[in-house]
Parts: C-alpha cells; sequence; structure tokens
C-alpha cells in the first residue's frame, strides 16, 4: 500500500504523527479515484435516462429500477405489476453461485487441511500446485472446460468408452456446467484462507477434546469446525460474491436457460443493444444485497459474542 | 492399596530410534506421582501413552486392572492438563469445564452446576462467562484443571501444567495441586523437568533419562539415596568425587578419597576399583580436624547460604555450602582448608 503509517510504539508513534495525514494521501488518492468515483459514477449513471445507442442522457429518471421490478406488460399499457423476469435471474444467480461455494467448501476443506497438516517444508510447494492453474488466462480456462465437457469431448468420449453412458451426457449449456465453471474459476479462494485458519489452528485442541471423550466426528464439530470458521466464512465470501456477478463461465458453459446476473449486466453495455442506466441499476442492486447481506451478517457474529 | 495406573514393559518407537525401553511401572491409588526428567527423556512420551495419544509399541498399560493400551483417548476415563492449557478458545469459561461432562451426556443443568462447583474449588466463580483469551496465564492454568478434574478422572495426568507461569504463581500453585490432590483423592500423575517442583509436591518420583526408568522414590529417598550418578547430579546439587574401592567385609567398603584419608561405608562388596562418589554440599563442613584437604578458590554470597567452591589435591572441584552467619570465620580465597563429611553423608553410585 502506498501510505500506511509507520508500525511502531509509543515514541516512534509520536514523531511520525505529525506526517501521519500526508502519508495517508496516496492511500485515499488510490481508492478515491479507482474505488470511490466508479461506485459514485454506476450510482448516478442507474438515475438517468438512456440514449438509444449506448451512453446516457443527463436527465434524472427511474426509468431503470422501473424496468426492473415493475412490469406493465409487452406494451406498456398494462396495470402495473411486479416484474419476475430479473428477480428469476437474481434467484438464479444466488442459487448458481451458492452450489459453486458448496462445491469449493466440499472439495477445498479437506484440501487445504491436507496441504496444512503436511511438513512445512512441503506445504509451499502443494500451495504453488493449487495456484498454478491461475497463470492461465480464466477466459482460456473456461473456454478449455467447455472443450472438456462438450458432446464430444474427452470427458463424454471416455464415459462412453468405458461403457458407462450410451451417448453423451449433455453438460454444456447446463447449470451444472455453470456450477462446475465457477467452482473452477474460485476454487482457490476457497482454499487459501482455510488453509491459513487451519495453519494456526492448535492441534492440541483436537487432543483435549478427545481427552474429555469427544469422538473424532464430535471433536470435528464442535472445536476444529468452530475455530477455524473465520477461515470458512472468509473463503465462501470470496467465492460467493465473485460467482454472483461472474459473466464469463455463464456466458461461456451457459445457454439462455442458465442466464446470470453478470451476463444480463454485461448485455447492458454492449453494442445498441445497450441499456446503461439499466446495467448501472442492476449493479446498484447487486451491490446493495451483497453489502446488506454482510452487514447482517457482522451484525449476528458480534450478538453472538 | 490398589494399583491406580499399572505400566508392563512398555515400549515406544518412533520409527529406528527408542523412546521408552521395555519399561515397567506401578502407581497407587490417591498417589501424586511425578515424572521427573530432562527433556527428551521420555516422560512426557509416557505420560501421552497413559492418555492414548500415542500407541504403545509393545507392552501394557493397565488402569485399575484394566487393559487401556489400545483404547482410544475418548474412551479412557483418565483427563490431562495440557502444557499450555489448550483451551477451547471459542467457549466460555463454564462451558469449557463443562465439555467432557457434555461428551458424557450429561444434561445441561447438571453439567452446569458440576461446573459452575468446579469453577468454586479454583477460585473462578466471577470469570464463567469469559473467553479464556480474556484471562490471564495464571487463571487459564485454573480453568484447564477444573476442565480435566470435572467429569471426575479415575487419574489426572498433568503435562507440565506450571511452566508457562511465573516463578511467584508457580510456588503458590504448587501448594494449590497438592491440596486439590488430597482433597479430590484422584490420582495424579505430573510430568516436570523441574527437580524443586518434583521434591515439593510428589508423594512419590519416578526419575527418568533416556527413555529408562533411573529411580523410583520418595523425594527423600531420590535426594539422600540416588542410585546412580545421573539421579544424583540430576537432583539438587552434588560434589562428585573419584575415589578407590575395596570391599573390606560383608557389607563395608572402604574408599579412598583424594588426598589419601579414607572412609568406611556401607555398600555391596561389588563395588571395587575406580567409582563415583557422591556428598552433597550441605553435608561438608569446615573441620579443622576434617578428613579432606581442599585449597579455598571463591566464595559465593547466596544472602541466606554461602557457597564455598574449593578444589581437591586431585584437582576436582568441591563445593561446600553453610548457612550465612556473622560469627562464622570465613577463611581466605587461596587458602588451605580441611574438610569434614557428615556421618553417613557420602553414598557410592552406580555410574
Amino acid at each position: 500500500m502506498a501510505g500506511a503509517g509507520p508500525s511502531g510504539k509509543s515514541g516512534k508513534d509520536a514523531a511520525w504523527a505529525p506526517l501521519a495525514l500526508p502519508l495517508m494521501l496516496p492511500t485515499w488518492a488510490v481508492i478515491g479515484f479507482f474505488l470511490l468515483l466508479p461506485v459514485l459514477l454506476m450510482v448516478v449513471y442507474s438515475f438517468l435516462t438512456k440514449e438509444f445507442r449506448g451512453g446516457v442522457i443527463w436527465e434524472f429518471s427511474l426509468a431503470a429500477y422501473d424496468q426492473f421490478f415493475i412490469s406493465r406488460g409487452l406494451f406498456g399499457d398494462e396495470p402495473a405489476s411486479i416484474e419476475w423476469t430479473y428477480i428469476g435471474i437474481f434467484w438464479r444467480s444466488l442459487w448458481q453461485a451458492a452450489v459453486a461455494t458448496g462445491l469449493c467448501l466440499l472439495i477445498g476443506f479437506p484440501t487445504a487441511w491436507f496441504i496444512a497438516t503436511r511438513p512445512p517444508a512441503s506445504r509451499s510447494i502443494w500451495l504453488f500446485l493449487v495456484t498454478i492453474p491461475y497463470w492461465v488466462n480464466l477466459l482460456i480456462r473456461t473456454v478449455s472446460l467447455k472443450f472438456l465437457i462438450r458432446d464430444n469431448g474427452p470427458l463424454n468420449e471416455f464415459l462412453m468408452g468405458i461403457g458407462l453412458t450410451s451417448g453423451p451426457l449433455p453438460l454444456v449449456n447446463t447449470n451444472l456446467a455453470v456450477q462446475l465453471g465457477l467452482f473452477y474459476s474460485y476454487l482457490p479462494f476457497m482454499v487459501l484462507p482455510i488453509y491459513a485458519a487451519v495453519e494456526r489452528y492448535n492441534f492440541a485442541l483436537s487432543e483435549a477434546a478427545a481427552d474429555l471423550y469427544a469422538s473424532r466426528w464430535r471433536t470435528l464439530r464442535e472445536i476444529t469446525l468452530p475455530v477455524v470458521k473465520p477461515g470458512i466464512i472468509a473463503g465462501c465470501l470470496l467465492v460467493f460474491i465473485p460467482s454472483l456477478g461472474a459473466f464469463l463461465a455463464p456466458d461461456l458453459l451457459g445457454g439462455a436457460k442458465t442466464f446470470m446476473i453478470g451476463s444480463l449486466i454485461d448485455e447492458q453495455f454492449k453494442g445498441s443493444q445497450g441499456n446503461w442506466p439499466f446495467g448501472a441499476a442492476i449493479s446498484v442492486i447487486l451491490m446493495s444485497l451483497v453489502l446488506l447481506s454482510l452487514l447482517f451478517y457482522a451484525r449476528a457474529q458480534r450478538s453472538q459474542k | 492399596m490398589a494399583n491406580a495406573i499399572e505400566i508392563i514393559e512398555v515400549i515406544k518407537r518412533f520409527g529406528a530410534t527408542t523412546a521408552l525401553e521395555s519399561l515397567s511401572l506401578s502407581i497407587s491409588d490417591n498417589e501424586f506421582f511425578t515424572l521427573l526428567g530432562p527433556s527428551g527423556c521420555g516422560k512426557t512420551t509416557l505420560l501421552r501413552m497413559i492418555a492414548g495419544f500415542e500407541a504403545v509399541s509393545a507392552g501394557e498399560i493397565r488402569l485399575f486392572g484394566q487393559n487401556i493400551a489400545n483404547l482410544p483417548p475418548d474412551r479412557r476415563p483418565v483427563n490431562t492438563v495440557f502444557q499450555h492449557y489448550a483451551l477451547f478458545p471459542h467457549m466460555s469459561v463454564l462451558d469449557n469445564v463443562g465439555f467432557g461432562l457434555k461428551m458424557k451426556g450429561v444434561d445441561l443443568a447438571k453439567r452446569r452446576a458440576r461446573a459452575g462447583q468446579m469453577l468454586e474449588i479454583v477460585h473462578l466463580s466471577a470469570f464463567a462467562d469469559r473467553l479464556p483469551a480474556q484471562l490471564s496465564g495464571g487463571q487459564q492454568q485454573r480453568v484447564a484443571l477444573a476442565r480435566a478434574l470435572a467429569p471426575e478422572p479415575r487419574v489426572l495426568l498433568l503435562d507440565e501444567p506450571l511452566s508457562a507461569l511465573d516463578l511467584k504463581l508457580r510456588q503458590t500453585m504448587r501448594f494449590e495441586l497438592k491440596q486439590l490432590q488430597k482433597d479430590t483423592g484422584i490420582t495424579f500423575i505430573f510430568v516436570t523437568h523441574d527437580q524443586e517442583e518434583a521434591l515439593t509436591m510428589s508423594d512419590r518420583i519416578a526419575v527418568m533419562s533416556a527413555g529408562r526408568l533411573q529411580q523410583v522414590g520418595t523425594a527423600r529417598e531420590i535426594y539422600e539415596a540416588p542410585n546412580n550418578r545421573f539421579v544424583a547430579d540430576f537432583i539438587g546439587e552434588t560434589n562428585i568425587l573419584q575415589v578407590e574401592a575395596q570391599p573390606i567385609s560383608q557389607d563395608l567398603t572402604r574408599v579412598t578419597l583424594p588426598g589419601g584419608s579414607t572412609l568406611d561405608l556401607p555398600a555391596p562388596p561389588t563395588a571395587s576399583g575406580q567409582h563415583s562418589l557422591s556428598i552433597r554440599p550441605e553435608r561438608l563442613s569446615l573441620d579443622p580436624q576434617g578428613s579432606l584437604t581442599a585449597r579455598l578458590e571463591h566464595v559465593v554470597y547466596l544472602g541466606t547460604d554461602l557457597h564455598l567452591m574449593a578444589r581437591l589435591a586431585d584437582g576436582s572441584p568441591l563445593v561446600i555450602r553453610m548457612q550465612n552467619s556473622a560469627r562464622t570465620a570465613l577463611p581466605n580465597e587461596g587458602e588451605e582448608i580441611r574438610i569434614s563429611i557428615e556421618e553417613g553423608a557420602a553414598r557410592l553410585l552406580a555410574d
């Protein structure tokens, strides 16, 4: 980071104190320009009027939100009712992201556990292996996955070859394909935080639990999982949030029926079909949803303590 | 008295190295028993085998007659106080103490009551709702103790529980532990490398070194009558002199001290030739008629005590401890001194 103050104690801190503000400036400038400004722009755009060939007209309008939530029929002359199309897409996206997160957790937790319990010297090698796929561009990896699972791809040929299926399994353009794609894209984001938590886990706690008559299963449930929970939650958030807004995997691996928020937003900014205020509005709604759920989660955590 | 624990020819190997060599030991019910030895002597391994965290390579461990060597730790009615306490960080003090009872299926009301009672015994009732991280080291230590005692184990294992505390606290905890053992009547097996801890608390002590039992006995036996050179050296301070031994009758051995004077000791006649002789520094005194002659090199002032560092004619060092008193006329450093050995204080050692 550009401008965090010095970390030291007492005397040194006092000497640096007058410099704290100027030293923080670069950080604030970066955050402001690359984070706050774009988000602000998005919020503002969502309240503007759309220009038909993309872009906006600087005139206040609620049309974008109206389009999202309210249906007035095909020609706009029917009584207003709730528009289910986009809520449906949101719901499907939530579901897809949740399944992908679940898959990541299912595979990521044992993986992280395995790595964290290796001898220290070999841990970094295992971690390195986990991150290797990330040296390849996400687009290329997703396309490769499509090649692997398509009707006459290696997976189906193998399954038919060993006689497990008579015809190719239709995998491409299904929910499953999208879930697999998301799972594949974000698995390390699950593994790494859980690894960090398990690596810090004091295995004497498991011994203490066993000593106090807890079976292996109860030790896992009552002691190990609660203690490494922050790592699991961090992993789930790191997978769930980008999965929710992902558009590469759904675009490439899914079909029309697996349309997700990410693709919907993506479409609003493409070519003459686009609708910038509507795209911005969807983004604002998505972001509010995520922030609200994080807020509720944080509050629940605090009240628990 | 029934034996709480019987260890029968237990062997522990880690790969090619042998951590414990065919060790047998009996610990009585209601005993405060200490495993004492330097790090790496196998004392913690032995404790962990009793708890069930390490498998035995061979042999039996009997708990009140029943062989438990092949039971997993959660099926052994023994509980452990861990060296760094291993308190569950996400649970309140009360829940920590009640955990063993919960796992045993005791219902909530009963285990709350019992845990509360245990906290009272260790003077922590006011801290029941705190998390372990909000307690001091000494308080955490007591929670660990209460947690291990709450399920009423047949035997309590303590793995250097005091080593992380500061000196003052350690000394108070010694008495509290001893008192707790008396009050509960539970057999305590205590592991430590601190001989002072062992001497002050234990009914009996097993001194271990290099995976073997060196000596088992009361504090007094081990201090006054060490079996071998290791025990004499490890427990307290001692002077080891190289002497020439010569059996003179059925149960008397004559040893020739450096400088030529002789001493007759009740020792088995097998002892002959070169031997080590142990004499505690406090059993030596300045005496013009003394049998040993040495040159005083240095006087160390320790407040209540004085240590006289001397050197014998054969070059071996000798420490004499005496009480600090204004009446004592001290010889000057560099002077020749004569030293007498208290009756029965010298002991021939097996090497």
